[in-house]
C-alpha cells in the first residue's frame, strides 16, 4: 500500500490562523487546547454511538458462527458458517430478501415522484402554503404503528371504509394486496420527509435562471429537467440514499397490517422471528449480519456511484 | 391576463385540497373509529353515527395502557435529554474547534444515521441479557440515545453554525463576564435550535417500535407502540378496536399538536440535518 501525500490543505490552515493570533507558543498552547477540549466534548457521543453499535455487530459477527438456540442451550457450539449455508440455502430468507427488495424499490421510486410533486406544491403554490406544508408534515409526526392500524382497520371487511373498494374479499389475506397495502402505508408515512429534503434542494434553484429559460421560451417541463433537476441533483441523492436505506428496514408496517404472513415477511420480519419467537441467536445473528452486509454493499453503491454527492462531504450543500 | 391567475390559483388549491385530505384522512379514521360505539364499529361508515367516550374511559382503566404510557414518556423524556446534551457537545465541537478526528466523527454519526436497526436486535437482546438490562428503561434508553445523536448532531451544528458567536465576545467586551455572555447572548441564540433538536429526537424516540419490542417483555418497560400492538380488549370477549384507536388518539394528539405548533423550525431542522428522525 503506498501512501499517497495528503493535499496541502491541513498544513494551510495553522498557517492562515498563526497570521491571526498572536506568537508561535501562544498558538500551540490554544492548539492544543482547543484540540483537547474538542475531543473531550465529542468523547461521550463518540464512546455511546461505537459502544452501542460497533460492539454488537462484532458479537453478531462471533454468535453468527455458533450453534446457538437459547432453547437448547447446551448444544451450544462452534460450527463456523454454517448458520450462513443453512440461511442462504432457506426458501423464506429469498422470499424474504424479495420482498424486501421490492418494497424498497417500489416505494423510494412512488415516493421520489410523490415527494417532487408534493415539494413543488409546498415551494410554489399560489394559496395556502401554510395548510399545506403544515398538512405534510402530519404523517411524518405520527407513530408509525399508529397509522399501520388506521390502515389495517381501513381495509378489514365490514369495519372499514376500503375494505370494499376492489373486490368484496379481505385484501390483507393476500399476498399481492397485502403488499401493496403495505407498501401504501410506507408511501404515506414517508413521502412528505422526501418532499421536505427535495424543497431544501429546490429552494436552492435560481429564480433568475427560471425567469431566463422561460424568456428564451423553455416549456414548464424543460425548465423542470433541464434547470430544477441539475441543480438539485445533490439533494435529489442524499434524499434517495436516506430513503432507500430507510425502506430497507421496513417493519413495523407489516408486523401490524400483515405479521409476515402469506409471504410478506420482510428480512427484518423474519430476523426478528427468528430471534423473539424461535429463540434462535445463531441464525438471527446470521441474519443480523447479511441484513449488515446488504445495507452497506447499499450505501457504497450509492456513494460510488454519485461521490462527492454524497451527504459525508457535509461542508457541501446546506440550506 | 386576471382570467389566468384565477384559473392557477384553482388548480393550485385543488392540488392543495388533495394533499391536505392524502395527510388527513388515515387520521381521521383512526379518531373516528375511537368514537365508535362497540354496535357501529363495524358498520364501515367513515363518520361514527353514535358517539362515546367509552373507548377512552376503558383504556385509562386500565394497568395495561397507563403503564405503557407512562414508560413512553419517560424513556423518550430521559433519551432525548441524553441525547441533546451530547449532541450539543459535539456539535459545539464541530462547527467551533478545530481538532484532528472530527471528519471521523461526522462520518460515524452518518454511518449510524444509515445503520439497519435489526442487525443489533439480535446481538443486543443477549448482551442486554447479560448485562441485566433487558426489560429496563436504560435498555431502551441507550439504543435509542445511540440512533438519535447522528440527528442531534447533524440538526444541531447546522444551527450552531448560523450563531453570530462574535457577539459573545462584543457581550465581554462591554463588560460582562463569561457566563452573562453565555447566559444573556448565547443561550437565547441557541435555544431554538436545542428546542428543535429535541422535539425531532423525542419524535424518533416516541415512534421506534423495533427495539421495543424485541428489548422489552413485561410492562416494566413496554412503550405505547408495543402495548398497542398487544391490546386484547378489557374483556376477553371484547373486540380491541375501540381501544386499540383511542390508544393511538391519545399518543398521536401531543406529537401532532406540537409539529403543528413548530411546523416552520421542524422543517429547517429537518432540512439542515438531511437526517430522517
Amino acid at each position: 500500500m503506498s501512501v499517497r501525500s495528503e493535499p496541502v490543505l491541513p498544513a494551510l490552515v495553522p498557517a492562515q490562523r498563526a497570521g491571526r493570533r498572536l506568537g508561535k507558543t501562544a498558538l500551540s498552547e490554544n492548539k492544543r487546547a482547543e484540540r483537547k477540549l474538542g475531543w473531550l466534548l465529542c468523547a461521550p457521543a463518540a464512546l455511546v454511538m461505537v459502544l452501542v453499535t460497533a460492539y454488537p455487530i462484532g458479537y453478531s459477527i462471533w454468535l453468527s458462527l455458533q450453534r446457538y438456540d437459547l432453547r437448547f442451550p447446551d448444544q451450544r457450539e462452534f460450527i463456523g458458517l454454517e448458520n450462513y449455508v443453512t440461511v442462504l440455502t432457506n426458501e423464506f430468507w429469498w422470499t424474504a430478501f424479495g420482498v424486501t427488495m421490492l418494497i424498497t424499490v417500489v416505494t423510494v421510486a412512488v415516493e421520489l415522484a410523490l415527494g417532487m410533486g408534493l415539494a413543488l406544491i409546498m415551494h410554489r403554490t399560489l394559496v395556502g402554503r401554510g395548510i399545506v406544508r403544515t398538512a405534510a408534515l402530519i404523517p411524518y409526526g405520527i407513530v408509525t404503528v399508529v397509522a399501520a392500524f388506521s390502515w389495517r382497520y381501513a381495509w378489514t371487511p365490514g369495519t372499514g371504509y376500503l375494505a370494499n373498494l376492489f373486490s368484496d374479499g379481505a385484501p390483507l389475506t393476500e399476498r399481492a394486496s397485502s403488499l401493496a397495502i403495505v407498501m401504501l402505508a410506507e408511501i404515506w408515512k414517508t413521502t412528505p420527509f422526501m418532499a421536505l429534503l427535495l424543497m431544501a434542494g429546490l429552494a436552492l434553484v435560481p429564480e433568475d435562471l427560471l425567469k431566463a429559460a422561460s424568456t428564451d421560451g423553455a416549456t414548464a417541463w424543460q425548465r423542470f429537467t433541464r434547470v430544477m433537476l441539475p441543480v438539485m441533483k445533490p439533494a435529489i441523492l442524499v434524499a434517495l440514499l436516506f430513503r432507500t436505506l430507510d425502506a430497507f428496514r421496513v417493519f413495523d408496517n407489516i408486523y401490524v397490517l400483515t405479521a409476515g404472513g402469506n409471504e410478506t415477511s420482510s428480512v427484518s420480519m423474519l430476523a426478528y422471528n427468528n430471534l423473539i419467537r424461535g429463540l434462535n441467536l445463531g441464525i438471527g445473528s446470521t441474519m443480523s449480519v447479511l441484513i449488515f452486509l446488504t445495507v452497506a454493499a447499499i450505501a457504497f453503491v450509492f456513494v460510488k456511484l454519485f461521490g462527492t454527492a454524497a451527504p459525508g462531504s457535509d461542508d457541501g450543500e446546506r440550506r | 391576463m386576471a382570467d389566468t391567475t384565477t384559473r392557477a390559483k384553482l388548480r393550485w388549491g385543488l392540488l392543495d385540497v388533495i394533499v391536505v385530505v392524502f395527510a388527513l384522512v388515515p387520521v381521521l379514521w383512526i379518531a373516528s373509529l375511537s368514537f365508535k360505539t362497540p354496535a357501529t364499529l363495524t358498520d364501515g361508515r367513515f363518520w361514527p353515527r353514535e358517539w362515546t367516550l367509552d373507548n377512552y374511559r376503558s383504556i385509562f382503566d386500565t394497568d395495561q395502557f397507563v403503564r405503557a404510557l407512562v414508560n413512553s414518556v419517560g424513556i423518550a423524556l430521559i433519551a432525548t435529554l441524553v441525547a441533546v446534551v451530547l449532541g450539543a457537545m459535539a456539535a459545539y465541537a464541530i462547527s467551533r474547534l478545530d481538532f484532528p478526528g472530527k471528519k471521523l466523527l461526522v462520518g460515524v454519526a452518518l454511518l449510524i444515521a444509515m445503520f439497519p436497526q435489526v442487525s443489533l436486535v439480535s446481538p443486543l437482546f443477549e448482551i442486554e441479557r447479560q448485562l441485566g438490562l433487558f426489560d429496563t428503561w436504560p435498555g431502551l434508553i441507550l439504543p435509542y440515545i445511540t440512533f438519535a445523536l447522528p440527528l442531534a448532531i447533524y440538526t444541531l451544528s447546522a444551527f450552531f453554525k448560523q450563531i453570530p458567536w462574535d457577539l459573545e465576545k462584543a457581550a465581554k467586551m462591554d463588560g460582562a463576564t463569561q457566563g452573562q455572555a453565555f447566559r444573556r447572548v448565547i443561550a437565547p441564540l441557541a435555544a431554538p435550535g436545542l428546542f428543535t433538536t429535541a422535539i425531532l429526537v423525542f419524535i424518533f424516540c416516541w415512534n421506534d417500535f423495533l427495539f421495543a419490542i424485541t428489548l422489552t417483555s413485561t410492562e416494566r418497560a413496554r412503550t405505547v407502540p408495543v402495548a398497542l400492538s398487544f391490546f386484547t380488549g378489557e374483556s376477553q370477549f371484547e373486540d380491541p378496536t375501540g381501544a386499540i384507536c383511542a390508544a393511538a388518539v391519545v399518543i398521536t394528539v401531543p406529537i401532532v399538536a406540537f409539529v403543528l405548533f413548530f411546523q416552520r423550525r421542524i422543517v429547517s431542522g429537518l432540512t439542515s440535518g438531511a437526517v430522517k428522525g
